[in-house]
């Protein structure tokens, strides 16, 4: 059994532990009770600024249209295709860069360039060559996406340790070996973390597209909600972004988990 | 019996502002069976040779003997074990690259692993072993190829004082034992010397053998032991003077 000492000490963990969950929740309920409680007493202008129970409201009745799920799946179906790809891809194209060091040398600055290019700007070049469709949004988030992929994962790949290279080249091993016994177990965890910031990127891609062209997705239902000064359908929709970003994120936490076990 | 012939071996290392001239002149034998230390100044390119030996680097000219079936090992400096392999897995890598997992190299491995003390830890994962033993470990994925040379580049020199000794005293031991030739390159005197049957000291760059030492001890036996033997010290002022440090 554990001394007192002990179990003062994992006493105090857990005490900690429930506090900063109570703590963070506490904030999120004051929040909206205070913006609900605003909102009541004419004190700030729910024209402008909604509130909790029309944000709620909004929400039901979306779902009542049997609207809700079709737009979230749309932008969910968008965000996990060009997830995919700029993930598998990027990896895909890095690994080729950091393989052939040539090749890797000429792109770069092509690369640099394309990384510090505000993306938007090639928006209304992407609807002109995929037309305005769903195809256009996924291609406007890979952009953001993938070029920042390719430069991470060559730059982790590239950083392997090489006295680990030289051990696996003195077994004459070949550069595919090299890569999958070494390369890229070794880098799981730049992997994960690529795919974290991916989430967040391709997000932002996604939603950017639907603001240029979509018929459909979260990011439609707040660009029509701000031409019909429909604020509440705006809140709305970022509060819905909000809570599938964030699941996103922690689904990857957990496959993360899964993998270090 | 020599297994491997050196002659004139020569490196010169190429960069953008100029040349840079390693090794020259180097030749020595091998016998089977010996262990050899190389011992000279940092930098002096003692490392290079071994590269060169085992084909990871290539010679400016020089020629190297040897039959053409002999099987290099190479260990280099620090255990570099796979974090995500176990134990077992990891001295498994080299039979794994060279397409050679069968059943009597598995008993091989599996036999260097109950007999050099690690029969417990096949499942265990490199970070719950101490430093010695992450060594030994290291030194059984290099034998598990069954290497007829194995070439030692600086292999303790991350460990710290304590563990050294005892680790290449291990080391020692087990190369004695499986009967493997070995060419240790290092930069600490006594452990060339209580360790190796020849010295070789190299001079500074461009590094040229300076002197070959026969090490020759009374009641010789384990590395330990050897730096009691009285011969030791006369040895080491020897190699320290050819060595010549400055500070």
């Amino acid at each position: 059994m554990y001394s007192e000492e002990h179990k003062n000490y994992l006493k105090k963990i857990k005490r900690n532990k429930f506090l900063i969950r109570f703590t963070q929740l506490l904030i999120i309920f004051l929040i909206i009770f205070l913006w609900q409680f605003a909102a009541n007493q004419n004190l700030i202008n729910t024209f402008i600024s909604s509130s909790p129970k029309a944000i709620i409201n909004t929400i039901i009745n979306l779902y009542k249209d049997e609207t809700l799920f079709h737009h979230i799946w749309i932008t969910f179906y968008e965000v996990i295709i060009s997830f995919l790809i700029a993930t598998i891809g990027g990896t895909i194209i890095a690994t080729i860069l950091w393989r052939f060091k040539f090749l890797s040398k000429v792109i770069d600055p092509y690369l640099t360039i394309l990384n510090s290019l505000p993306k938007v700007s090639l928006g209304p070049i992407i609807i002109i060559l995929a037309g305005a469709s769903t195809k256009s949004i996924i291609i406007m988030a890979l952009f953001i996406s993938i070029i920042i992929t390719i430069i991470n994962v060559e730059q982790a790949f590239t950083s392997t340790d090489k006295n680990k290279i030289r051990l696996l080249k003195s077994f004459k091993a070949k550069p595919y070996q090299i890569f999958f016994k070494l390369i890229l177990p070794s880098n799981y965890a730049n992997l994960i973390n690529v795919c974290k910031v991916n989430i967040g990127l391709v997000f932002i891609g996604v939603i950017m597209g639907e603001f240029l062209v979509s018929k459909a997705g979260v990011g439609y239902l707040i660009m029509y909600g701000s031409q019909v000064f429909n604020l509440n359908l705006v809140m709305t929709g970022i509060i819905l972004l909000s809570i599938m970003a964030s699941l996103m994120y922690y689904i990857i936490v957990f496959v993360e988990k899964r993998l270090q076990k | 019996m020599d297994i491997l012939k050196v002659k004139n071996l020569r490196k010169t290392y190429h960069t953008k502002n100029n040349e840079i001239l390693a090794v020259e002149n180097f030749s020595f034998n091998l016998k089977k069976g010996e262990f050899v230390a190389i011992v000279g100044p940092s930098g002096c390119g003692k490392s290079t040779i071994l590269s060169i030996l085992c084909g990871l680097d290539q010679a400016s000219s020089g020629k190297i003997e040897m039959d053409k079936n002999l099987k290099f090992g190479y260990m280099l400096q620090g255990d570099n074990l796979f974090d995500w392999r176990n134990i077992y897995k990891n001295c498994l890598i080299g039979l794994e690259l060279e397409n050679k997992l069968t059943k009597e190299n598995l008993n091989y491995v599996n036999n260097l692993l109950d007999t050099y003390g690690l029969k417990d830890f096949k499942k265990a994962y490199p970070n719950n072993l101490s430093g010695g033993m992450r060594q030994r470990v290291s030194l059984i994925r290099t034998l598990a190829t069954k290497p007829d040379i194995l070439f030692l580049d600086e292999p303790f020199s991350a460990l710290d004082y304590q563990t050294r000794l005892a680790v290449s005293d291990d080391v020692y031991k087990i190369i004695k034992q499986e009967k493997k030739s070995a060419i240790m390159v290092t930069h600490d005197l006594s452990e060339a010397i209580s360790m190796a049957d020849r010295v070789i000291v190299m001079s500074a760059r461009p590094s040229t053998i300076k002197n070959i030492y026969e090490i020759k001890l009374t009641g010789k036996s384990t590395p330990i032991q050897n730096r009691k033997a009285k011969e030791f010290a006369y040895y080491y002022d020897k190699i320290w003077k050819d060595i010549d440090y400055h500070v």
